[in-house]
């Protein structure tokens, strides 16, 4: 059945436009978003996976062994 | 507020960086010796348990599931709970997913030699192990979302988005690549035939590449290269565009793995249009990575972390824009099916997944077992080896490609192909694949060295199995400005459905109009199904892994349709593999194109050469196969084969089953009395008698279709 749904889609050749059109419209509105996102909440984002303790070595404390 | 305590699991850590050292250190091994193989054939044993074509899957599967995936999950593990400031969700679901993943691992560690494989690259294993793998990603899943809901941090970091999108396209992937029909526990055939198959299997061979090899290893080069570098990411915002623009774009671009195949020109003309657009996010994440060092390049001199991960972003970048230079058709007419396309993808392989790999145990180890890395020498020393490694090994690739590309395609004034004994042209780069294999030695030595340095760091330190932590909880608070892409990442569940979207897109638009069978796949009425003895057959040409070195696609070139059908004159249609489940175009000629190889010798050739080749084409790399001759045709899988297919709609009449075996002994005794004539004396039930009716069947169908229309227009003259 649903063969016959597809095959009955005209100018099926215009889909890769339109999901083109999408992606580009998607791509200008992350652009906008993010040259105006907020400032601190970008560094603080960055910042993340420097935020624990684990820097430099050695400096975990011991809490079990295996 | 008060502080919740609570600590981060790094047994499991622990345990899927051993599983990456040793599978990293067997995946190797066997790349090294089928290295050895494609230059002494010797190195096969004549054994059919270690003939290249069995035993390549086991490398790249090796490599790529065992290898770098368990790097992914120790990668995952270790970062997410800290980026998330949590726990796992559950320490059973990380175990079961651990040793789920191992025993998926083990059984292809076992099928794929013994022949059990549905031919498809990077998607070998069968139908039980699919639904395994299934089962066991989505373990991953629940509990990568488990924690992700746990969260005591609300953003989430630029490295989880990667790896939402991972876990969600590889289930995608996975499932829809899967299809099959099964015939028993271990032989299934694919639910798609020839073109549709194709298309099918390279988007998925692409995107595993794309999801499995890349977005976890950005999310990871996210996570560990400002830890390394110990200053935060370049630039966030460009983290969010590359995000977005690469998992949307990528999901495009697999057409560009069937450059001149038979796929309708609209598809892959999209191939390439999305894989030039791909350098764009590739090289901003490239970028993003290589500029976190800004102010810290003296740093790299001296940290051999920082080192193996510049190598690994640097090979990142060149492999991503020489990926888009493949695509463009006129490169591929020379690089496709050739040396060419194997070091390109080890520049992505031994360059950005080992040495992000490499870099990131170095990092991992000293801290997970508190102290400093046993020798700095030692991993200054596997930097140096590994980048010689992967240099000794592209290079020559690279001569041999072009080389080999430029010998096929040839012409000398009078119009005839200067090499037309395609062997002329594998004898010549043989020194270029001595260097090449001397390259994987190096790679792996300098693996070895790091495993020993591992260790040794490791029993120098004490291991900290639970690192404890502690971290506000999370209060629900409503969003606080800062945009939309600040909400989404406060909202998981909608992220992922996003994620899913955008990578959704791409393979509807590719796959629906090809599944538009009338309109893209031209029929040929002198198509017909394999009889039983040629579909046993071409199971034996697909156990033994023909497909590794012979493709079955000659592409519209005169040099190559001069060489592969010079009499007839024709390249391959997609009407002619309409009942091809599953479809074996190949990706690499190692061998001739076999396409049109029906007739083209006698029965008594096939035989002999199957049993020496070196006898019949002196010189040749190929392994002989002596067990065919002894193994005798499982007659009593004709039925269900025959159901199967029917099933899955090749046209054998209703009950055809039931008299398959009597045309099958009939084609096999008829074949075995001509060889006869011929000195050979065969039992018509041996092995080598279905896949020799299965090779003189290549291309035949559409001699039969020029044949009838020859007769026709004479008849109409």
């Amino acid at each position: 059945m649903y063969k016959n749904v597809l095959q009955q889609i005209d100018n099926v050749q215009v889909w890769p436009i339109i999901s083109f059109v999408i992606f580009f419209l998607f791509f200008l509105f992350l652009l906008w978003h993010v040259f105006t996102a907020d400032k601190s909440f970008i560094r603080y984002m960055k910042k993340l996976p420097l935020d624990d303790k684990n820097n430099s070595l050695p400096v975990n404390e011991k809490t079990s062994n295996s | 507020m008060e502080l919740d305590k609570f600590s981060y699991d790094n047994k499991i850590v622990k345990a899927f960086i051993i599983a990456t050292v040793i599978f990293g250190l067997v995946g190797m091994l066997v790349g090294l010796t089928i290295a050895l193989q494609l230059v002494w054939p010797v190195f096969n044993f004549e054994f059919q348990y270690t003939t290249f074509g069995r035993i390549r899957p086991l490398h790249t599967n090796a490599v790529i599931f065992a290898f770098v995936g368990n790097a992914m999950f120790a990668g995952v593990y270790y970062s997410m709970q800290r980026l998330l400031k949590t726990r796992m969700f559950s320490d059973t679901l990380s175990w079961i997913h651990f040793w789920g993943w191992q025993l998926i691992i083990l059984s292809a560690a076992i099928t794929l030699p013994l022949g059990i494989t549905t031919s498809k690259e990077y998607a070998e294993l069968e139908w039980p192990i699919d639904i395994a793998i299934t089962l066991i990603w989505v373990v991953f899943g629940w509990n990568m979302i488990g924690t992700i809901l746990n969260r005591r941090e609300k953003h989430m970091y630029v490295a989880i988005w990667f790896y939402i999108a991972t876990f969600v396209t590889v289930a995608v992937l996975h499932l829809v690549n899967s299809f099959e029909m099964p015939v028993s526990l271990f032989k299934s055939y694919s639910w798609y035939a020839g073109v549709q198959d194709a298309l099918v299997q390279w988007w998925y061979g692409h995107n595993a590449v794309a999801f499995f090899l890349t977005t976890p290893y950005l999310g990871m080069m996210y996570y560990f290269l400002p830890k390394a570098a110990n200053r935060p990411v370049y630039s966030y915002r460009l983290s969010i565009i590359h995000f977005w623009s690469l998992i949307f774009i990528y999901i495009w671009a697999g057409p560009h793995h069937l450059l001149y195949s038979t796929l309708p020109d609209w598809a892959q003309s999209l191939g390439t249009v999305f894989s030039i657009m791909l350098i764009a996010p590739s090289w901003g994440g490239m970028l993003n990575g290589l500029m976190t060092l800004r102010g810290a390049w003296d740093r790299v001199r001296e940290d051999v972390v920082l080192k193996f991960m510049v190598v690994a972003v640097t090979a990142y970048g060149m492999a991503t824009l020489e990926g888009p230079l493949l695509s463009l058709k006129n490169v591929n007419a020379i690089a496709h099916f050739t040396d060419w396309i194997v070091a390109h993808v080890h520049i992505g392989g031994l360059g950005w997944n080992g040495f992000l790999i490499f870099g990131m145990l170095y990092w991992l180890v000293p801290r997970m077992w508190n102290t400093k890395i046993w020798s700095n020498k030692l991993a200054n020393f596997h930097f140096w080896i590994g980048t010689l490694g992967i240099i000794f090994y592209a290079l020559p690739m690279y001569i041999s490609g072009v080389t080999q590309s430029l010998m096929w395609k040839e012409f000398n004034p009078e119009g005839f192909l200067v090499y037309k004994n395609f062997l002329e042209t594998t004898v010549q780069i043989l020194p270029m694949h001595m260097l090449r294999a001397f390259g994987g030695f190096l790679y792996l030595t300098g693996a070895i060295v790091m495993t020993y340095n591992l260790v040794k760091t490791a029993y120098a330190g004490s291991f900290i199995a639970n690192e404890a932590t502690e971290a506000a909880p999370l209060v629900k608070t409503e969003s606080s400005g800062g945009g939309w892409h600040h909400w989404l990442e406060s909202k998981p569940v909608l992220f992922s459905a996003l994620a899913l979207v955008a990578i959704l897109i791409g393979g509807i638009v590719e796959m629906v109009p090809t599944f538009l069978i009338k309109s893209n796949v031209p029929t040929i009425s002198s198509v017909k199904p394999y009889t039983p003895l040629e579909l046993h057959g071409r199971d034996i040409y697909i156990r033994e892994g023909c497909v590794s070195c012979h493709s079955q696609l000659v592409r519209p070139f005169r040099s190559e349709v001069e060489r592969y059908d010079p009499l007839g004159g024709e390249y391959s249609k997609s009407g002619e593999y309409v009942y091809d489940h599953p479809f074996l175009w190949g990706s690499k000629r190692t061998g001739p194109d076999l396409h049109r190889l029906g007739g083209k010798y006698s029965d008594s050739w096939h035989y002999n050469h199957m049993l020496a080749p070196d006898a019949v084409s002196s010189g040749t790399i190929m392994p002989a196969y002596p067990w065919l001759f002894e193994q005798v045709i499982d007659k009593t899988t004709t039925a269900k084969k025959i159901k199967a297919l029917r099933t899955i709609g090749v046209p054998y009449e209703e009950d055809y089953e039931s008299r398959a075996n009597d045309d099958l002994d009939m084609q096999a005794r008829r074949m075995a009395e001509n060889l006869q004539l011929e000195g050979i004396e065969v039992e018509p039930d041996a092995e080598i008698i279905a896949l020799i009716a299965y090779l003189q069947r290549l291309g035949k169908d559409i001699k039969a279709s020029r044949s009838a229309e020859n007769n026709l227009t004479t008849g109409n003259q």
